[in-house]
């Protein structure tokens, strides 16, 4: 029967059939069907009948549930205490670690019945403590991208891991043969030991192979500073705890510099007051061009365009030795000279610097020309910082060769034909090369060219093979924090579209292929040697690996005549009217978080600008050049030119200008795609952070620009209250008579409030530098929804807490404050009476609750609410979002509806998981810092604090003793729970 | 009975060569009479409106409140404004059919149909706001003390719960009152009526009239009853309404002065909508025998005087912001006159209380054109008078940080227009169906002046009684 063989084809799995004719399908047999049952006729023919359907939906509904089951196959440990067996509907926490420009971060990673949801510092790894940076805190939604790259891709259409696998084994194998010639590896940082090893082997194996590590953010200025001060590339480390006095050189190293987790907790130690000792408090100087967070929290701050930091940091250097002496400087002092009229700023600094011998740090910002790395390590020598609180250790890779310089040969030995076979391992290097050298075109030319990546983006686009990269929570890895600090990166989750990690793919070159966990295992356990069971198991469950942080080196002589030299090759010229700097996003980065809703909504820390960047120049900058904010402007630069919007930053340097890189992408995903202005396009190796004689001319065009904040100045209203330290030691007093307040009395009984606990908060305004971690913190627990461009073009962005920042002072160049501001949490709370279904209403602990079954949006408690904290849902925000990203949310907190208002309760579904576990443990009392809001748990630097107010000893309790304590608007007789502890500065009397 | 002096001073209400007939013909003729071809245009214009206002109300429940330009800080925009404003167009009505007929001013008997008409139509439209405004439309019958599953009362203290019960009684007594004063008319209508489906309905409706003593003396007594209930509402609607404002805490919004103040707004606008109309509808249907220059200079007085309490109230306003020394209160105030929706308030001290000073002048109070303009003015006025106190005081409060800036979209604007082509459909309706000027009240009124004027009057207009 020819017909039934055809009708055979084409079908998958077992087909159950009655007759052949029925399984031929022939006409005359659905005829002979509809004569026979009319009723059922359409049933047994047509492919979906209503009983089908029914069938079909209930295997789907019962199947739906196991969307959420991709555990791990191979065991990973739980954290520390924690219950070894799982507990369906109790979230698990694994130690795991984030990796970014190849340097770690280790966190604990929050599961709910197997899906990650949550991602918190570790407080064991030195480059967390505990917290987290905005990266890692979104990097849950990344997990779920519905964007991310999903197959193995070969010559733009679908293939497979397996096929590849065929493809790579013997080819790498020839390669082999040719001992490697013609193959070169392009990847990020390597970070990762076991990705060392193997790149050791490969090159071994392999020796005319090469292998080049590229980083659009790199810290390769530092490593080439300290090779020329000391001969040797190393990565410095500054205990900002210990240090008295600070002097940043362009450096933002509390918000986007590496490390900066660290570096917050340290430095917000020496911002905390406490009653009852005595005040002592550290002296921060920022000498910069942009206005960073880092400027914004210094006690003093020096504008001035990056490319004459260099000229400052010489009269400087040249003051300190002066003061400090010590004849091996002389040499330099001579070469410094007298450059640059910076006012009384440069002595009354170095005598500052020198007044604090060994209890100082000058730190410089990566952006800087290595000379002025290598002179800041001749500063900090001169002053006895050196292994007091500036230590050195050995950089990861003691090879060093400037990435830029490395990616350059790269691309010329493609010209020149020398290279058959690519491979690069993640980023993105078509869209964040140097432009000069065109890495699109040259990548065509590669013959065999394969890149792993995270998505199909602008690399894709040319390279013949794409591998889908695997997230780092699906995949086994490990790699080093800045200190060197080795860490086993543990996936929560099966990769959800088969993707595969750097060492996966790498073990195909090398000719086996091996899963993650055996490559990762493998090198553990030689490491380890005896005992190596238990050692992996524990750095599984505590998250570090015990002694691999580097020793520290002392570096010895100073190669004072190579710095002298540098200094003098690095006295720039040609800056021209107008310089360009280029630096990391605070939300995505260099760009590989460009399609991350929370990120693209996360307002930036300075400009509170969302989806998308600008080109920011200074008041004064802007009106020479008749520019406004919004303005659509044309930049060149060597030649090249882009259109940028312009945005006016207060307390930008004049004659300077800043665009952050990481937008402008025109490969990426559904959020990342075409928001904001492409800085890459400007970039040279030469010219890598800052570009000299820029010009800007205007389109006449105009961009609707997304700032969260409309209005810059408090006003005169004693919003963010703040005092010099000798003020308010002279006054404790002066924060609580700022505003006037008169008796708060009322005729009518506060709501009922005989809870056994009663929760508040405290929110230090002198910790907090307005990093953003807590916003996206909150967004992840509390399932906060992204709004897009439009929503927040409308004063519609939904975040819980938001971080106010105001400038203070003249418009050319101010001080700007940060204020977080969630739910006031008012014990007579205003938006309560006036809701007509009462769906906002007081609890016995009191908490201002939301029921968002019970809310009708009359958006009445939102007009009455005086410090406008809450977020209604204008649109069904959820509306979009595929199966995958549903994945993401907490399940412990609702998914709340179009219409409904919300905002942030305290985070009570941690207060509540905290009461089971008290009540579970003997009834036991809650105990003080048992209960960590998200916002606080992920603080870097420690700002937030939340506890019971009825326990007089909790930490909550006796920061609101203090005299610092404030509420803000008191006299409206609100009885806001959240206080604020006042900002106190610690100017320098000689700078005024 | 009347003195001397009422005869020498009260001019006459009802003008023209005038018999209980000829008023009856005037009146009923607009109803019986073949419908005009410039109603069809009318009417299709304010249908076309009043589709699109379903429509966009449909697009609305379909999509969220986001179709408006609402955001917080401003969580009420275009929606609640436009509820204070029809809710206060809605006012003259009720002050006509009520105060002044307690207070026996004749004057309203020409004017008090079509204004209760108009009250009930002005509360239809304001009625749509509060409901679709929240987010969730499905559930907000919630609002109302209804015994069911949730086992909840709403919330008692809620100025918006106040709202509704005030809302609702103001809408139902209004009817009540338009109604009860309709069936005298409504009868004579169905006396009058040819065809059997018409004699059928006004037959209905008006319940069997047959103007026996008895049915006149329930009537008055009725009537009176009823005028006396609403009267407490033409001051209890809008002070509830503003207590939506006066009870909360914002700068501009939590002020005392607002009850009388609304009430004299509400009046105010509620006259100018009355003026508008009755104007279109006296030079439509050529009532100015009815509708006469008496009335009119009535109604330019009233609005004078309103339009002057409602200027003394925006004066108290910054005064009392001065007097406080409450910061927020002042810069609220500041930013109102000089803000970035300063040309929002000059627009309503230009309309509302600059532009009715004109009615000093009697020459001004005859001119019709210039009444009508004034008359447009001033609902333009009244309508910005809410968006002010509305929109300024919500988009820069407490804190500098979240203060913004509203801007409609076009569903916002679409939405207003549509309601008001409800609020003239339903009004043109009612020129068709029913008698617009309430014909056995003018008797009265009529009657009333032939004894008056004597017998030098009584021999040329003593026709038929």
């Amino acid at each position: 029967m020819p017909i039934l063989g055809e009708q055979l084809v084409g079908q998958e799995g077992q087909r159950y059939w009655r007759s052949l004719d029925e399984l031929a399908d022939r006409p005359e047999f659905r005829e002979y069907v509809e004569r026979e049952f009319p009723e059922h006729a359409s049933e047994m023919s047509d492919p979906i009948s209503r009983r089908k359907f029914l069938f079909l939906m209930a295997a789907s509904l019962s199947f739906a549930g196991f969307v959420a089951c991709r555990r791990p196959v191979h065991e990973i440990l739980p954290a520390a205490a924690t219950n070894v067996e799982y507990v369906p509907g109790v979230p698990m926490y694994y130690a795991t670690v984030v990796t970014r420009g190849g340097y770690a971060q280790g966190l604990l990673v929050r599961s709910n019945d197997g899906r990650p949801t949550k991602v918190e510092g570790n407080p064991l790894h030195p480059a967390s403590l505990g917290a987290t940076d905005v990266y890692a805190q979104a990097s849950i939604l990344e997990l779920y991208d519905p964007d991310r790259s999903q197959v193995v891709k070969k010559g733009g259409s679908v293939s497979s891991w397996k096929d590849f696998v065929a493809f790579a084994l013997p080819h790498f194998a020839a390669l082999k043969s040719k001992s490697g010639a013609g193959l070169r590896v392009l990847s990020e940082k390597v970070s990762s030991p076991t990705l060392a090893m193997m790149r050791k082997r490969l090159l071994e194996e392999m020796p005319q192979a090469k292998w080049v590590e590229y980083e659009p953010i790199n810290l390769d200025n530092m490593l080439e500073g300290t090779k020329i001060a000391f001969g040797q590339p190393l990565h410095v480390h500054c205990a900002y705890d210990r240090a008295d006095v600070v002097v940043s050189l362009g450096s933002d190293f509390l918000c986007t510099g590496y490390g900066s987790v660290a570096n917050l907790k340290a430095y917000s130690k020496r911002r905390r007051v406490e009653p009852g000792r005595e005040i002592d408090l550290n002296r921060l100087y920022v000498v910069e061009s942009n206005f960073s967070i880092t400027g914004a929290k210094a006690d003093h701050r020096l504008r001035l365009r990056s490319g004459e930091i260099a000229s400052f940091a010489s009269a400087l250097a040249g003051e300190v030795f002066n003061l400090a002496g010590g004849d091996e400087f002389k040499p330099l002092v001579e070469r410094l000279g007298k450059a640059g009229n910076f006012g009384k700023w440069v002595q009354a600094v170095a005598k500052d610097l020198v007044a604090h011998k060994g209890k100082s740090v000058v730190v410089v910002g990566e952006a800087q020309p290595a000379a002025v790395h290598a002179l800041a390590c001749v500063i900090n020598r001169a002053l006895g910082n050196e292994g007091a609180t500036v230590r050195y250790t050995a950089a990861f890779n003691e090879q060093f060769v400037r990435m830029t310089q490395a990616l350059a040969e790269l691309a010329k030995e493609i010209d020149q034909g020398l290279v058959d076979t690519l491979l690069i391992l993640g980023g993105n290097p078509v869209y964040n090369a140097p432009v000069e050298l065109d890495f699109a075109t040259k990548l065509k030319k590669v013959p065999t060219s394969i890149r792993l990546g995270l998505y199909e983006d602008e690399t894709t686009e040319v390279s013949k093979w794409h591998i889908n990269e695997a997230h780092y929570l699906e995949a086994w890895g490990d790699a080093r924090s800045y200190d060197g600090t080795a860490s086993i990166q543990q996936p929560l989750i099966e990769p959800l579209y088969g993707g595969k990690s750097a060492i996966e793919v790498v073990s195909v070159v090398l000719g086996a292929e091996k899963g993650g966990y055996d490559l990762v295992k493998s090198y553990w356990q030689s490491r380890f040697g005896a005992d190596s069971e238990k050692l992996w198991k524990k750095s599984l469950s505590d998250g570090v690996i015990g002694g691999t942080a580097f020793a520290e080196v002392r570096p010895g002589t100073l190669q004072v005549a190579a710095v002298s030299e540098a200094i003098g090759a690095a006295s720039r010229s040609g800056l021209g009217e107008l310089e360009l700097n280029f630096i990391p996003c605070a939300s995505v980065w260099d760009g590989r978080y460009s399609n991350n809703g929370w990120l693209q909504e996360l307002p930036d820390p300075m400009t509170k600008l969302t989806w998308g960047n600008a080109l920011l120049v200074s008041v004064a900058t802007a009106r020479a050049k008749g520019l406004e904010s919004g303005d659509i402007v044309k930049v060149s630069a060597g030649g090249r030119t882009i259109e940028a919007a312009v945005w006016i930053q207060p307390g930008h340097a004049d004659g300077s200008a800043t665009i952050a890189l990481g937008y402008g992408r025109n490969k990426v995903g559904r959020i990342g795609r075409g928001v904001g202005h492409n800085g890459y396009l400007l970039r040279t190796a030469e010219n890598f952070y800052t570009a000299g004689s820029i010009s800007i001319t205007k389109t006449g065009q105009k961009l609707a620009m997304a700032s969260t904040q409309e209005h810059h100045s408090m006003e005169g209203r004693p919003v963010v209250r703040e005092a010099t330290v000798t003020e308010y030691v002279k006054n404790p007093k002066l924060i609580e008579q700022m505003e006037e307040v008169p008796p708060l009395k009322s005729a009518y009984r506060n709501p009922l409030m005989n809870g056994e606990y009663q929760w508040g908060m405290a929110i230090d305004l002198n910790s907090c530098v307005g990093c953003n971690a807590c916003v996206v913190a909150c967004q992840a627990e509390n399932n906060v929804p992204i709004v897009g461009k439009q929503q927040v073009l409308r004063s519609r962005e939904m975040h819980w807490i938001r971080v106010d920042r105001y400038y203070v002072g003249d418009e050319n160049d101010p001080r700007a404050v940060h204020q977080p501001i969630n739910c006031q949490q008012c014990e007579n709370a205003p938006c309560e009476p006036v809701c007509p279904v009462a769906a906002t209403v007081h609890s016995p602990e009191g908490l201002n609750d939301m029921a968002y079954n019970r809310c009708i949006g009359t958006r009445y408690c939102a007009n009455n609410c005086p410090y406008k904290v809450r977020r209604f849902n204008f649109l069904n925000y959820h509306k979009d979002l595929s199966e995958v990203e549903k994945l993401a949310f907490n399940p412990e907190v609702t998914v709340r509806a179009r219409g409904v208002m919300e905002k942030c309760t305290y985070c009570i579904q941690r207060i509540q998981a905290a009461r089971v576990q008290a009540k579970s443990e003997d009834r036991r009392r809650i105990r003080d810092g048992e209960i960590r809001t998200a916002c606080q748990q992920v603080c870097p630097a420690d700002a937030i604090v939340f506890g019971d107010l009825a326990d007089p000893a909790s930490q909550v309790s006796r920061l609101k003793a203090e005299p610092r304590n404030y509420v803000m608007l008191a006299e409206l007789n609100i009885k806001p729970r959240t206080s604020y502890l006042a900002r106190l500065r610690n100017p320098n009397p000689e700078l005024g | 009975m009347s003195t001397v002096s009422e005869q020498m001073t009260r001019p006459r209400l009802v003008l023209g060569e005038q018999t209980y007939h000829t008023i009856t013909e005037a009146i009923s003729k607009i109803v019986e009479e073949k419908t005009p071809r410039e109603w069809y245009i009318a009417f299709g214009i304010t249908g076309g409106m009043t589709v699109m206002l379903g429509a966009m109300l449909a697009y609305l429940v379909m999509t969220g409140i986001g179709v408006w330009g609402n955001n917080i800080p401003v969580g009420w925009a275009w929606d609640i404004t436009n509820f204070v404003f029809w809710i206060g167009i809605g006012h003259a009505g009720t002050l006509i059919s009520a105060i002044l007929y307690l207070f026996r001013q004749k004057w309203r008997t020409s004017i008090n149909r079509a204004a209760e008409a108009m009250t009930l139509f002005a509360v239809a439209c304001a009625g749509i706001y509060p409901l679709f405004h929240v987010g969730r439309v499905w559930v907000a019958w919630w609002l109302f003390p209804l015994p069911y599953s949730q086992g909840m009362w709403p919330n008692f203290r809620s100025p918006l719960l106040w709202d509704v019960f005030a809302v609702s009684t103001y809408g139902t007594v209004s009817l009540l009152f338009w109604y009860v004063g309709l069936i005298p008319d409504l009868a004579t209508l169905r006396d009058r009526a040819k065809s059997k489906i018409k004699k059928f309905l006004y037959g209905v409706f008006s319940l069997g009239w047959r103007g026996s003593v008895r049915h006149w003396r329930h009537y008055e007594i009725a009537y009176l009853l009823l005028a006396g209930l609403s009267t407490p509402l033409v001051l209890s609607v809008h002070s509830v309404v503003s207590f939506d404002f006066a009870v909360s805490i914002l700068p501009g919004w939590h002020t005392t002065i607002f009850p009388p103040y609304f009430v004299a707004g509400a009046i105010f606008s509620g006259f100018a909508m009355v003026m508008t109309l009755m104007l279109l509808a006296r030079w439509a249907y050529k009532l100015e025998n009815f509708v006469t220059r008496v009335h009119l200079d009535n109604m330019c007085k009233i609005m004078l005087a309103t339009g002057t309490i409602v200027g003394y109230a925006y004066a108290t306003e910054f005064f009392i912001a001065w007097y406080s020394a409450n910061k927020y209160e002042q810069f609220t105030f500041m930013n109102r006159a000089f803000g970035p929706y300063a040309w929002a308030y000059w627009i309503m001290i230009s309309c509302n209380v600059i532009s009715p000073q004109i009615f000093w002048f009697k020459k001004m109070r005859e001119n019709v054109v210039v009444m009508f303009i004034v008359s447009i003015f001033i609902n333009i006025g009244m309508w910005f008078e809410r968006f002010v106190i509305i929109v300024t005081s919500l988009h820069r409060d407490f804190l500098p940080s979240s203060w913004s800036y509203f801007k409609a979209t076009y569903v916002d604007i679409c939405t207003f227009i549509g309601s008001f082509g409800l609020f003239l459909t339903l009004f043109l309706l009612f020129t068709r169906f029913l008698p617009i000027i309430a014909i056995a009240e003018v008797k009265g009124v009529l009657a009333h002046e032939l004894h008056q004027h004597g017998h030098g009057a009584a021999g040329s207009h003593g026709g038929k009684h």
